[in-house]
């Protein structure tokens, strides 16, 4: 983990949760929130990031947006492993909802540098009731 | 809106040099790009140019620092992964010099 690469300040660490719960399109948040994502995880924080209601669509594998005129940024969200952003909770709930299964979402994967760099995936499908749990332990919730 | 001029073609950029087109990219609008950056481009700064635009194919971000420094000592060693490799071929930021020759966007996430 990052915490091994800066013993010296370890309790400055919070668990950050960024909440999506848009579609990509249509609106800019889905892409926002990606973004700070991004620029956030220079922070060497713990983030995890939740899908909820249509933010799973966020994660729906061949998005194809040549008809709206969008840039399709869904090829991004594999690049958070290598930004040291490897939890990716999915509710179960709302994928259902959605006549979505987990099969329908892409392959996120990170390399666990713990375990030989073995690749693993980042996306956690978890019930609404870990769901409220996961909101529960964390510092601070950002929320698109 | 200011532009590179190469063989009678015009590239606009941004103020900061950005290619606002990315599709308009080609090999020797980056070797200008470079000169205008005063680097002299060898085969190490195409290495790293080229990994880049690998890596906005795959993923349509340009990456930060620390994560091309990752990635660089994956795919290449660790002679190659680190910031005093990079600062020596590009000095003003590997990131932002690598991506502008590149024909990348600023990269993201760039603090």
């Amino acid at each position: 983990m990052a915490m091994d690469e800066m013993p010296d300040v370890p309790d400055v660490t919070k668990k950050f949760l960024y909440v999506n719960r848009k579609a990509p399109y249509g609106t800019i948040y889905a892409l926002e929130s990606l973004e700070v994502v991004l620029i956030g995880a220079a922070f060497e924080q713990d983030v995890s990031l939740a899908f909820l209601d249509d933010g799973v669509y966020q994660l729906v594998d061949g998005q194809d947006t040549t008809g709206i005129g969008m840039k399709n940024f869904s090829p991004t969200y594999r690049a958070l492993g290598d930004y040291e952003v490897t939890k990716l909770y999915v509710e179960k709930e709302s994928l259902e909802e959605r006549g979505l299964t987990p099969d329908d979402l892409m392959q996120i994967t990170y390399e666990d540098e713990d375990d030989d760099w073995a690749e693993k995936p980042s996306i956690r499908i978890v019930s609404r009731a870990e769901m409220i749990d996961i909101m529960a332990d964390q510092d601070v919730i950002l929320s698109f | 809106m200011a532009a590179y001029e190469l063989n009678g073609t015009t590239y606009e950029h941004d103020e900061e040099g950005y290619l606002t087109d990315i599709s308009q990219w080609n090999p020797e609008l980056a070797e200008l790009i470079a000169k205008d950056e005063k680097i002299e481009m060898t085969p190490e700064h195409w290495e790293v140019v080229n990994f880049l635009r690998e890596y906005y194919e795959e993923y349509q971000i340009a990456p930060a620092i620390r994560v091309l420094v990752k990635a660089m000592k994956k795919k290449f060693g660790k002679e190659k992964g680190s910031n005093k490799y990079l600062y020596e071929l590009f000095p003003y930021g590997p990131a932002k010099q690598a991506c502008k020759i590149a024909g990348l966007p600023k990269p993201t996430g760039c603090v």
